[in-house]
Order: C-alpha cells, then sequence, then structure tokens
C-alpha cells in the first residue's frame, strides 16, 4: 500500500472519535476497584477502634498521605500520555507525600510518643502492610496500564511506574484503615517499601504494555 | 518554518472537528517532511533509507489512532515531531541499533528539502495480508481502489456503519501487528 492510499484510508476513518484517555482511565479504576475493596473486606476490613482512631491526627495523616500519592500520580500519568509531554514541571507533585511525612515524622518527634521509636517504626502490622497494598494494587494496577495503553507515552516504562504509583496509593488508603500503625515512621517505612515493589511492576510491566 | 506549523495547527483543528478533507490535507502536508525526518534519521544511524517508508507510515498510523491525546490549544508540530521520534527509535531498536536520534531530526526540516512524491513501503502491505478478510476487504477498497465508504458498503452488501467499525479495526489491528511483530 503506498502512503497516499494509507492517507486515503485514514482520513475515511477521521469521523470515529475515541475518548479522553482520563476517561478510560477513570473507567478503568472504577472497574478494578470493586476487585480490590473485596481483597480488603475479606481479609482485612476496617479497624475496630476507627471512631477513635479518627480523633488521632496521625490515623488523619495516613489519608492525607496516601491521597497526596494517588492523586498527584493520577495527574502526572495523565500528562505522561501525551506523546510531547516531559516530566519536568510536573515531577514535584509525586513529591507531595514525602513532605507531608517530613512533616509528620518531625511533629511527631517534638511530641512526647507513647512509644520508643523502634517500636513506632516496627510497629505490629509490617508483614501485613507488605504483603495487603501489593495484593490490593493489583487490579487497580491492571485498570490503570489498561486505561493508560489508550495514551501514548513516550517513555512506557515511566507511565507504567506511574500507573503503579497511583495504584499503590489506592491501595494504601484502604489498607490505613485497617491498619493500627500510626507512626508517620511506620508509614514512611513499610508503606513506602511496598509502593516501591508495586512501582517496581508497574514499570517493567509498563515497559511492554504502555508502547503505542 | 511558523507559518507551515500554524496552518497544521489549524488544519488538525478542523479535523478534529469533523472536517475530513482537512484531515486528508494535513496528512498529505505532513508525510513528506516526516519523509524527510525519517531518512536524516536512519542515515545517522547508519541505516538505508530504504526503510524511510515505513516508519513514514507507521508515524501517520499512530497519529491517526493517538489524535485524542493531541490538545487542540496545544501546536500541533511538537505533538506530531514526538510521535515521529518515538517511531524512529522504535524501528532502529527493532533492528537492534544503538540509538542515536538527534532530537532535532524532526523539527529541523527545511520546506527545500522535502519534494512531494509518494512512496510503497513493505511491511504494511504485507501485514495487510494477515488482517481478517473483512478488514481487508474494506481497507483495499477504500484505500487501493479509492471507493467511498457508501460505495464499499454496497459492494460487500454491508451497512455504512459496519464499514466504518471494520475500517477502523483494520487500521488499529495493522497498527497493533506493525508494533509487536
Amino acid at each position: 500500500m503506498d502512503t497516499d492510499q494509507l492517507i486515503r484510508s485514514l482520513a475515511a476513518d477521521n469521523a470515529h472519535r475515541a475518548p479522553r484517555v482520563g476517561a478510560v482511565l477513570t473507567m478503568a479504576l472504577l472497574v478494578a476497584a470493586p476487585l480490590s475493596i473485596l481483597i480488603f473486606a475479606t481479609f482485612l476490613g476496617v479497624r475496630h477502634d476507627v471512631m477513635t482512631a479518627m480523633h488521632n491526627p496521625f490515623f488523619d495523616m495516613k489519608f492525607a498521605v496516601t491521597l497526596s500519592l494517588a492523586i498527584p500520580a493520577i495527574i502526572v500519568s495523565l500528562h505522561l500520555s501525551r506523546p510531547e509531554a516531559l516530566l519536568r514541571g510536573w515531577g514535584w507533585l509525586l513529591l507531595l507525600p514525602v513532605g507531608l511525612l517530613a512533616v509528620a515524622i518531625s511533629s511527631e518527634a517534638m511530641m512526647a510518643p507513647a512509644m520508643p521509636m523502634t517500636m513506632r517504626l516496627m510497629g505490629k502490622n509490617s508483614r501485613v502492610c507488605l504483603f495487603a497494598i501489593p495484593a490490593m494494587s493489583l487490579p487497580l494496577l491492571a485498570g490503570a496500564l489498561f486505561g493508560l495503553r489508550h495514551g501514548a507515552p513516550s517513555h512506557p516504562a515511566l507511565a507504567g511506574a506511574l500507573a503503579g504509583l497511583v495504584s499503590a496509593g489506592l491501595a494504601a488508603t484502604l489498607y490505613a484503615s485497617h491498619c493500627t500503625d500510626d507512626s508517620p515512621l511506620f508509614v514512611a517505612t513499610w508503606y513506602t517499601l511496598a509502593t516501591a515493589l508495586v512501582t517496581a511492576i508497574g514499570a517493567a510491566v509498563g515497559a511492554k504494555v504502555l508502547r503505542y | 518554518m511558523r507559518g507551515r506549523e500554524d496552518e497544521w495547527t489549524g488544519l488538525m483543528r478542523s479535523a478534529m472537528a469533523g472536517d475530513d478533507a482537512a484531515y486528508h490535507r494535513l496528512l498529505k502536508a505532513v508525510t513528506p517532511v516526516l519523509r524527510a525526518a525519517a531518512r536524516r534519521g536512519l542515515a545517522r544511524a547508519g541505516q538505508s533509507p530504504d526503510q524511510a517508508e515505513d516508519i513514514v507510515q507507521e508515524i501517520l498510523l499512530a497519529v491517526h489512532l493517538k489524535r485524542h491525546t493531541w490538545d487542540s490549544e496545544a501546536p500541533f508540530a511538537p505533538w506530531l515531531f514526538a510521535i515521529g521520534r518515538n517511531k524512529l527509535i522504535d524501528m532502529l531498536r527493532r533492528r537492534g541499533r544503538r540509538i542515536f536520534v538527534n532530537i532535532d531530526d524532526f523539527a529541523e526540516t527545511l520546506p527545500g528539502e522535502v519534494p512531494q512524491e509518494t512512496a510503497s513501503a513493505g511491511e504494511v502491505a504485507s501485514q495487510l495480508n494477515t488482517l481478517p478478510q473483512r478488514q481487508r476487504d474494506v481497507l483495499q477498497s477504500i484505500a487501493v481502489e479509492s471507493t467511498s465508504i457508501k460505495d464499499t458498503a454496497a459492494k460487500y452488501s454491508m451497512s455504512e456503519g459496519a464499514v466504518r467499525v471494520a475500517l477502523h479495526r483494520g487500521l488499529a489491528a495493522l497498527t497493533a501487528k506493525l508494533r509487536d511483530h
């Protein structure tokens, strides 16, 4: 087929309209979310003292941290789904949870903590955390990758890593309501490790499936 | 250069608003520029310029299938050239070449270097044969025989809607085969 002929067939298909990447990503995440919630409801559930915990600022802070990861990651991943987009000027959005954690850790250090630092850091749920966040992330990661496939990212591994951050941020939000370890030291250690794992999986899979 | 790129942006806006003729003109206008850039990129990588047309056709298909990622408030050329670079790098990678793509290969094309011509490429043509019968028939009819959607529908006793679906699916399948083979 010569190029003029190809162009003719493309022009004939001009009436076809694809939805925006944001719409497809939103739909895919909404389809995947019930699976993650099912895992949460089956194996974890909300912690029993949640009504009291809500008055603890460090409990609330966990949601601020996880959502400040998930929401900026969605925004940046949509930005990067355009072929000419660069991370430059947008990457700082991904530092929001890091900044929040730093503030939380220093405010906890300034208060008189109830437990010694190593106990706060190790917590009681580190193993559950390391397993539960990636497990709940997987359906969301599949959804995020499916949604981003609709885009045209120049760096598929980077876009896949962003999908990993999106899904880990959302899964960690669920997990935070289960976990009784509220110290920002615990969050900074174990949530971060779990997120790094999911991000690495996202990057590896994204490098393959997000080429356009 | 600026005038040319502004014209492209205007044509793409019209195309997205449903003007098929503007879309056709735009694709015709960018093709020689893409071809010159692809040749230059291949030469830089020590490859034969014969494959330039394969790259051009892959770029055109990607432009078509990903045009919803273009922001109509943004200029068209940077978006187009980003896809061009991506496809050139992909092609070189598939050939196992080390990549030294100059990011200006696509942006620097001068009007003098862009002869109007059309050329065949092997890869799209050979992948076309692997498509399901119906998609292949429709693509052949519209692209090669230059038959309208309406007349293609009559020829194969299909509805116009079914022809449109087969056309779009055929183009999408072609792109996936080129990417993955």
